[in-house]
């Protein structure tokens, strides 16, 4: 401190930058007095009144959504007994699904919908952070602007014409190009092994993770656009290279929005329905092999209870409703305690 | 004045209410195309009689029509006794009445054939059970003399929803072959051992001309539409037979002579040379009673009117028609709806 300075101003208490909250403005500083604005606003409005209405308008709404969720619930356990009681727990244990002989067992496409929508996510979100990073941070202006307006299209795209899209393009690429070069290098994985046709749960991880690309890039790049410019430069400031200043300055900070990104993108991987079915072959099979054909809860649900005949097995049906609603919630919350468990300490270098 | 308005337009109303009738129906998407036009081409001809359809597919179908949700239903499989009686405890007694007819046919790629192949329904059943792998296995070469089949391992592709189509398939498939009915039987869905499953005529045709050395089943009507090539079946006699629509007639005809009085008949695998063996009816499903008259008389019409002049324009849309002794002993049942 060379420079004089003859007023002392109160200095700002300024936190750790690992502790600031990363988002919010400051808030704005109180005036004596209430404006003008402000005192012919409490002049016209109702007051009280319409407060109380405009909130319990909005508790309701809030409300709507335990409603909403209870319903569901109670539907899809009421249409279901047939097949709770007739099986139990061990339909979420077995594998055997014969709707001739009545016997109905989840686990394959338990094991299908987990399986496609981990390996989308493993290949969607180092992709998605990258191009929201080059978005943010590293892309020439001129650029910008046509990447976001890519991406976002890409989100408009409804799953129906991935699905196609797929069926035509993709399925022979991952068939005479991909699959060849992967059961070369890694066949010895046990994971990429011949039989390939094309259709499997690999190529139906590849469409998801390019149809929840676009959600979690777009919605993770204005998690990192909202951490506050000074994050950025203090970390410039003290010298850090550009990947330490994203790394310390942007990730950290919005790590919490980003894992709600990712959140929202396997929600979608998880219940997507046509474009998966389109792609993944249909057959309840637990097999290392990723070229093999898989099944999800979705698609069976979408492929069979049109013409489903017999009240046990519309029930079980439901019930593999219900198994995806309970993955859902069961994924969602491994994700949340995830969270927690990065947030609580609070250390550094686990952004 | 307003009162006496609004009751004109309300006596105006109810009038007109009661003159058009509106009667729902829902179920099979197969016969589709073919009840959509025949619905709209009744009303321009019947002004005031609306028939609405809805394919939501035969399982949907049976269970509305069950529980009275819609005027009717239709089913491209006969309902079974239990379903029957789930319905007459309803208070729905109901009658099948045949409509149209389809067939499904073996659809194929196999890299350098030129030539139809022909398929017995054994050769078929061992490609689903997996017990037939390869394109030049024995018994394949041995329906198949003189065309030089590849030693590639066969893909089979199955329709993966429930549908009409794989009903027929496999109803065929589980009365020929013994080892068929014990390790899958019939059904809309069925657990198949292997293979890749594809949704829809579409999906399946896409599958098998894209992927050398697969092997699938497509509606008859698909194929033709879309001038897919596809296999000749082996029938009851001994016959390996190309689908058409003349020999999914031929095959109803050999039926008719069993018919029985409530039309829940299988016909795959039926008698006569000329007969192709993966052939089914198409059922509308009719209550016998029907407490609203007015919508009893236009359903009576019109079944009538697709007798006589409906059946006409099936083989434009590649369905095959009733066969006459089938269509003369409907126009009797008929009667028996009021």
């Amino acid at each position: 401190m060379t420079q004089p300075n003859p007023v002392t101003l109160p200095t700002p208490i300024v936190e750790p930058a690992g502790r600031t909250p990363p988002q919010g403005p400051p808030p704005p500083a109180e005036t004596a007095q209430p404006s003008e604005i402000r005192r012919f606003l409490r002049d016209r409005s109702s007051g009280r009144a319409a407060d109380g209405t405009f909130g319990g308008l909005m508790l309701i709404s809030a409300l709507s959504i335990f409603v909403i969720v209870a319903l569901i619930l109670w539907v899809l356990i009421h249409d279901s007994q047939l097949s709770i009681h007739a099986f139990g727990w061990k339909f979420f244990r077995t594998s055997n699904w014969d709707p001739v002989n009545g016997s109905f067992g989840a686990l394959p496409f338990i094991y299908g919908t987990v399986v496609s929508s981990f390996l989308a996510l493993l290949m969607a979100v180092p992709l998605s952070l990258a191009v929201a990073i080059f978005v943010l941070d590293i892309c020439p202006p001129a650029l910008r602007a046509p990447i976001s307006f890519l991406t976002e299209l890409l989100a408009a795209i409804p799953s129906v014409v991935y699905g196609l899209w797929a069926l035509v393009v993709l399925v022979p690429i991952m068939r005479d190009q991909v699959g060849p070069l992967l059961e070369k290098w890694f066949g010895w994985t046990g994971l990429f092994a011949e039989p390939n046709f094309g259709v499997g749960m690999l190529t139906a991880s590849v469409v998801l993770a390019i149809m929840i690309f676009p959600i979690i890039s777009s919605i993770s790049r204005d998690v990192m656009k909202a951490v506050p410019i000074h994050q950025r430069e203090a970390a410039l400031a003290l010298g850090a290279t550009r990947w330490e200043m994203l790394r310390i300055g942007v990730l950290r900070n919005a790590r919490i929005g980003i894992v709600g990104a990712v959140i929202l993108g396997l929600g979608r991987a998880l219940g997507e329905t046509i474009a998966v079915t389109m792609v993944i072959g249909n057959h309840p099979d637990i097999v290392k092999n990723l070229f093999n054909p898989a099944y999800t809860l979705a698609s069976v649900i979408a492929n069979e209870f049109t013409e489903a005949t017999g009240d046990l097995y519309v029930s079980a049906l439901i019930e593999i409703g219900l198994a995806l609603f309970l993955v859902t919630i069961v994924v969602n919350a491994i994700a949340r305690l995830l969270v927690w468990a990065v947030t609580r300490g609070n250390s550094a270098r686990t952004a | 004045m307003r009162v006496k308005l609004l009751a004109a337009t309300a006596i105006a109303f109810l009038a007109t209410g009661a003159w058009a009738q509106n009667l729902n129906g829902a179920g099979a998407s197969f016969p589709n195309p073919i009840y959509s036009r025949w619905f709209s081409e009744y009303a321009q001809q019947h002004p005031g009689a609306h028939i609405n359809y809805q394919s939501i597919g035969s399982g949907a179908g049976i269970q509305q029509v069950t529980q009275k949700t819609v005027d009717f239903g239709a089913s491209d499989g006969p309902m079974s006794d239990a379903q029957l009686e789930a319905a007459a405890k309803n208070g729905v007694k109901i009658i099948h009445i045949p409509t149209v007819l389809g067939a499904v046919v073996p659809v194929y790629n196999v890299p350098g054939v030129t030539q139809d192949l022909r398929f017995a329904p054994e050769v078929i059943a061992g490609i689903y059970l997996g017990k037939i792998t390869y394109w030049d296995d024995g018994n394949l070469q041995h329906d198949n003399p003189g065309v030089k089949l590849p030693h590639n391992r066969i893909l089979p592709v199955y329709r993966s929803e429930g549908s009409g189509t794989n009903y027929i398939f496999t109803d065929f498939l589980s009365k020929v072959v013994p080892d068929f009915q014990k390790e899958i039987g019939k059904g809309t869905s069925v657990k198949w051992p292997g293979g890749i499953g594809q949704k829809g005529n579409e999906g399946i045709a896409g599958m098998v001309r894209s992927t050398p050395n697969a092997f699938g089943y497509v509606e008859l009507i698909y194929a033709l539409q879309n001038h897919m090539p596809f296999g000749l079946v082996r029938n009851a006699s001994g016959k390996y037979l190309k689908a058409s629509v003349e020999g999914v007639t031929a095959a109803a005809a050999g039926a008719a002579k069993n018919m029985p009085a409530d039309y829940r008949v299988s016909i795959t695998n039926a008698p006569g040379a000329d007969a192709y063996p993966i052939s089914s009816f198409t059922w509308l499903l009719i209550p016998q009673q029907w407490p609203d008259q007015a919508k009893g008389k236009v359903m009576v019409d019109f079944l009538h009117w697709m007798l006589d002049h409906g059946e006409e324009e099936t083989t434009g849309l590649n369905y095959a028609p009733l066969p006459k002794a089938v269509a003369d002993k409907v126009r009797a049942t008929i009667n028996e709806i009021h």
